[in-house]
């Protein structure tokens, strides 16, 4: 649910990064954190939990400038990826007007990655969301790891196993080394704010 | 289903939130909505991150109801924290928005409960919420 301010000239979207668990979306926040300046991005908070994997959530504010005199606010999140979290999963989709699907380059990830889609799907359609509607972008993840000969899925086989019906855009990336972080960003802040403008003017 | 609010329309919860709940003490008061986004913020906010501060609420409301649910209630409709030295109110505001309240040791939480209580019905139309 995006949030337009009028009296302040401001509008807010909420992004999530979904995914099978381990297949890098806290690391594309961290990434992104990183990167950008103080200037852009507000704090991020992740929920301190034992080990890497996130249980509840991370939370990432920032400001992507002005169009039309409206200034963007946008707040990335991640969901915990691991299936018997989808209560968690859900909570965080509450109110999401954009999605970066991150999927696992790993030959043994294949089903995961497939199911997590399908969950998304899922958990869409409760919130009477169709996932064909809402802006979305996928990522395909860790295609650094080919160098150290790691068996990994093809993109033809990522896009055919995950895109083939959706047919949104895709980007190769490398989240831990930075490589396709910010395209995918870009691209689904683009879509977002574009879905959302429609929205606006239509009403 | 998004959000838009008028000028007029902040302006009026302003109006409440500052006659309600900062003048009976409060330290900072927020409205949020239940995805996290930040909707208006009273009150004096300086040494708070008052987006994460949205954000996790949000959350903390969601993460409570679902405890709910699992003892057979729909959900709370008010959560309360005490802390040493501030505290903070979460009420529920129609289906959609809360409304967070921090206030310090000297002032009562019953002076606050009764305020939001007073506030909440004024606020709803505001939010097309009746």
């Amino acid at each position: 649910m995006a949030f337009i301010d009028l009296s302040k000239g401001e509008v807010q979207c909420k992004i999530v990064y979904y995914g099978p668990g381990r297949g890098g979306k806290t690391t594309n926040l961290l990434y992104i954190h990183r990167a950008m300046s103080e200037k852009i991005r507000g704090k991020m908070v992740t929920i301190d939990t034992k080990g890497d994997r996130t249980l509840f959530f991370d939370f990432l504010p920032l400001a992507l400038g002005k169009i039309h005199n409206l200034s963007i606010k946008i707040q990335l999140y991640t969901v915990p990826g691991q299936v018997m979290y989808n209560a968690t999963r859900k909570l965080v989709l509450k109110g999401v007007d954009g999605l970066v699907f991150v999927a696992d380059s790993l030959k043994v990830q294949k089903d995961k990655n497939i199911q997590s889609l399908e969950n998304l799907r899922e958990n869409l359609a409760d919130e009477n969301i169709d996932l064909k509607d809402i802006p979305l972008v996928m990522q395909y993840n860790k295609r650094d790891l080919a160098e150290a000969n790691i068996p990994l899925l093809s993109i033809a086989e990522m896009d055919a196993d995950l895109n083939s019906e959706l047919k949104v855009p895709w980007f190769e990336a490398s989240a831990l080394k930075g490589q396709g972080v910010f395209e995918t960003l870009r691209e689904i802040s683009k879509r977002t704010v574009k879905q959302v403008s429609r929205k606006l003017l239509s009403k | 289903m998004d959000l838009v609010m008028s000028k007029e329309a902040v302006a009026g919860i302003v109006r409440v939130l500052d006659e309600h709940l900062l003048r009976s003490g409060a330290d900072c008061v927020l409205l949020v909505d239940q995805s996290g986004n930040l909707i208006v913020n009273r009150g004096d906010p300086s040494n708070l991150d008052v987006v994460a501060l949205a954000a996790l609420s949000a959350a903390n409301f969601g993460a409570t109801a679902e405890i709910a649910k699992l003892i057979g209630e729909e959900d709370f409709t008010l959560l309360f924290h005490k802390g040493k030295k501030e505290n903070i109110h979460f009420s529920r505001v129609g289906k959609n928005y809360l409304l967070i309240i921090l206030f310090n040791k000297d002032v009562s939480l019953g002076l606050i409960r009764l305020k939001v209580s007073k506030a909440l019905p004024q606020i709803l139309p505001y939010l097309g919420e009746e």
